[in-house]
């Protein structure tokens, strides 16, 4: 190949045009393209880095992706009338949703009764009705046991005898609409929208309303605490960036500390602390501040959640604060101040905008951990200290109703995205730094 | 107020200490005119820049006072003293645009908007930089963010201004042209300016006059070319410009002149008496290495040495040469590459000769 040939191939190759063909562009000396060798002579590092990180990699995907991506499914799966009552469903397929369905549909749903009974996965359709009209539980089970003894027709009348639900249209129209395989209705009910009669989403009564409140405390509550961390952290990591390194370190062992120590254990000293015959109270009373009778309730509700979560979270905004500030060099505030700014100003024009990115990146990290705490409101939150996770924890372990708690869980994380597109769009993710 | 105009800026019997066991800055006195350029030069850890600091107001003197105008500043707070100051790395504040850069000074003293604008504006203009006023900090060379910090420290009119090793960031060519400017800024503004470096020719470029500082005190304070002319000690001779030093002792003493026998047996010389303690007593000579002859026919030059070529540098307009004299291997002498120069060849043996004048014995 000449030095024009080798030239030119150059030139094409900075001009990124793709190449397949092996006789054109730059070659190694025995004539092997330059780009297959370099892929090649590349490709064993790239190997050796795919093996490092694997572990970790298959590690994350069957214990978080999966589970997370099984549990949003779980918020739209609607599996039971579906698979228990196939007949029903088939037979429904062609009703127009007026009036009450005609005989076969009945035949259907006396057939799919009994074999439900027999099978006794009746139960799971029972319970995958009540979510949706209350009282269905115990109309269909006791249908069940009774359609067992039914041997011939006409079906429509003598179910109607046997529970008078039958012979409402809108209880069809629940099924049918319940019987697709995917529903709508746990995302619904997790913002506290429901269908009315007609078959069309509305909001329920005010007095009925649960987690759409409760998200919005989640969100206050979360909000305070950030606010919380920001007020008590700030003068710590300026503390931290500006003191000598063998005083600041002490401090930042200080700060660590709780990260030693169980989260379980620092939840349930708040409680020693701040329960009615605890040690504040009881300082209180010694100190005549305040009577016997008159001992201040500050735990097991929303005042021992933020007292517990901003103590728990507050090391998570200080370490983001000081990174920042520690690259802040100092002569930007003696700048300020011998351009004649007194240390307040030069402190709240120069020093403060300087840590921005560092009281975003906190803030960031403090909130979207307290939109999901669990744990520290469970033990001191009480009624009103409760946040949206202890709701999806009860419906997870005490309801059974999986798929209100896949919908609230696919809400959560949708909030907390949205939450992140904001940030990212107001700062920019890209300038969080960590340390 | 206004004190004596010789007597702008005073430190008197100024000492500073931190850990309370050492003095980084042991016994300062100047007066500092109005209008002057003061330099404070020596190496890092000299004490300069806590002096610089000390006169800011962002450090206290342990014992002293410091006077402005008339004034004693040691209570006033940093923000009420005053004083612009232009620092090491500009500490231009990142998240302001030049322009508000400028206009923090102001802004701080309530001063209405309209004349706020003109100001920046002219200050801008002084520094050539018309057209910056809206870019960040971050988007300008290091040369052009050096005139924003300077035209900063200037905008609010301060009667004396700072400057802590100021082109230190700079590349050589950018630090000389940015030299001349300071310097004319100086000259046209007629403002008091206080400068700290460890750069000797910086200090020699712009001074009026120069402390050079060493171990927390000032070991000479003089004009630029007295610095060089006439370094007081072995200390300032060797920090400032170059120079031979050969080691002897003081034969005899009459009048401005001793002899000094050399102590590496190469005879004994005539050298200015500056700062020696007696006969006998160990001293150095300084000499600067181009005021070396090389065989010298003028018998004015009464100090005549035998030298050994080691190693010849040719730097164009002179050529550097290397010469063993009297036991010191490291003696530069510097021929200047005219028509007629004596050609050098490693190895030889040559002459060489000096001005008494030309040659101080200073403290051993």
């Amino acid at each position: 190949m000449t030095q024009a040939q080798i030239a030119a191939g150059t030139a094409d190759d900075v001009g990124l045009v793709p190449r397949t063909g092996t006789n054109s562009g730059v070659t190694t000396a025995d004539g092997t393209p330059l780009k297959v060798s370099l892929r090649r002579a590349l490709r064993r590092q790239r190997l050796w880095a795919m093996l490092l990180v694997a572990p970790l990699l298959v590690f994350i995907l069957v214990t978080f992706i999966v589970p997370v991506f099984n549990m949003a499914l779980r918020g739209v799966e609607n599996p039971q009338i579906h698979d228990i009552m196939p007949k029903t469903t088939a037979a429904l397929g062609d009703w127009d949703g007026n009036g009450l369905p005609d005989e076969p549909v009945f035949a259907a749903l006396v057939e799919d009764l009994k074999s439900g009974y027999k099978s006794k996965e009746i139960g799971k359709v029972a319970t995958r009705l009540n979510y949706e009209v209350q009282g269905m539980r115990s109309a269909i089970m006791g249908s069940a046991r009774q359609a067992a003894r039914i041997k011939s027709g006409p079906y429509k009348d003598a179910m109607i005898d046997i529970d008078a639900v039958w012979g409402e249209p809108a209880t069809w129209r629940v099924i049918k609409r319940e019987s697709a395989p995917y529903t709508l209705s746990y995302l619904l009910a997790a913002l506290d929208m429901g269908y009315d009669d007609d078959g069309s989403i509305v909001m329920q009564p005010e007095s009925q309303r649960v987690y759409v409140p409760l998200f919005t405390r989640t969100l206050v509550m979360s909000a305070t605490v950030t606010l919380f961390c920001i007020l008590l952290g700030y003068p710590v990591a300026y503390l931290l960036a500006n003191l000598p390194l063998r005083t600041s370190n002490l401090l930042m062992i200080l700060v660590l500390l709780p990260f030693w120590t169980s989260l379980l254990v620092r939840t349930t000293t708040w409680i020693v602390l701040l329960q009615s015959q605890g040690v504040v109270n009881d300082l209180l009373v010694w100190l005549h501040l305040i009577d016997d009778e008159g001992r201040i309730q500050m735990i097991f509700n929303k005042t021992g959640t933020l007292v517990a979560m901003t103590h728990i979270l507050l090391p998570f905004m200080i370490l983001p604060l000081y990174s920042v500030m520690k690259t802040v060099p100092p002569s930007y505030m003696r700048a300020a101040r011998s351009l004649g700014a007194n240390p307040l100003v030069a402190f709240w024009r120069v020093y403060v905008p300087q840590t921005v990115n560092g009281i975003g990146a906190g803030s960031l990290l403090v909130f979207i951990l307290s939109i999901g705490y669990f744990i520290t409101p469970a033990l001191v939150g009480g009624q009103s200290g409760q946040m949206i996770s202890n709701m999806i924890a009860y419906h997870m372990q005490k309801s059974l109703n999986w798929g209100l708690a896949g919908a609230l869980g696919v809400l959560l994380l949708a909030l907390v995205l949205v939450l992140y597109s904001i940030y990212n769009k107001l700062i920019g993710i890209d300038k969080i730094k960590m340390g | 107020m206004g004190g004596n105009s010789e007597q702008f800026v005073r430190f008197v019997n100024v000492q500073k200490s931190y850990d309370g066991e050492t003095l980084v800055v042991k016994n300062f006195n100047i007066d500092i005119a109005a209008g002057e350029f003061l330099t404070m030069l020596g190496p890092s850890g000299s004490g300069k820049t806590t002096c610089l600091m000390m006169l800011a107001g962002f450090e206290t003197a342990t014992h002293g006072e410091i006077i402005l105008d008339g004034q004693s500043i040691n209570n006033v707070a940093p923000h009420k003293r005053d004083i612009g100051m232009v620092f090491q790395n500009y500490a231009l504040f990142p998240h302001m645009t030049v322009a508000e850069n400028l206009a923090f000074p102001l802004r701080v003293r309530k001063i209405p908007q309209a004349e706020i604008d003109a100001k920046v504006k002219r200050a801008l203009e002084m520094v050539r930089l018309g057209n910056f006023g809206n870019r960040r900090p971050a988007q300008l060379s290091g040369g052009q963010q050096q005139r924003v910090a300077v035209a900063r420290a200037l905008v609010f009119e301060p009667k004396l201004v700072l400057m802590d090793e100021p082109l230190g960031a700079l590349d050589k060519n950018l630090r000389e042209e940015m030299q001349y400017e300071i310097k004319h800024l100086h000259e046209h503004l007629g403002i008091t300016m206080v400068y700290v470096t460890h750069d000797q020719s910086e200090a020699l470029t712009m001074s009026n006059r120069i402390a050079v500082f060493e171990d927390g005190i000032v070991q000479q304070l003089a004009t630029p070319d007295q610095l060089y002319e006439k370094p007081e000690n072995a200390f300032v001779a060797g920090f400032i410009g170059e120079n031979n030093r050969l080691a002897g002792r003081i034969k005899s003493i009459g009048g401005e002149t001793c002899s000094v026998e050399l102590d590496g047996g190469a005879g004994v010389v005539e050298a200015l008496k500056v700062n020696v303690d007696g006969l006998d007593s160990p001293t150095t000579l300084s000499i600067r290495p181009e005021r070396i002859v090389i065989e010298p026919e003028d018998p004015a030059y009464p100090n005549r040495c035998q030298a050994r070529v080691e190693e010849l540098i040719y730097l164009g307009d002179h050529i550097r040469a290397r010469m063993t004299v009297s036991g010191n291997s490291n003696f530069i002498t510097k021929v200047p590459n005219t028509q007629r120069h004596t050609p050098l060849k490693e190895g030889e043996i040559v002459n060489i000769g000096w001005a008494t004048e030309d040659c101080r014995a200073l403290d051993a």
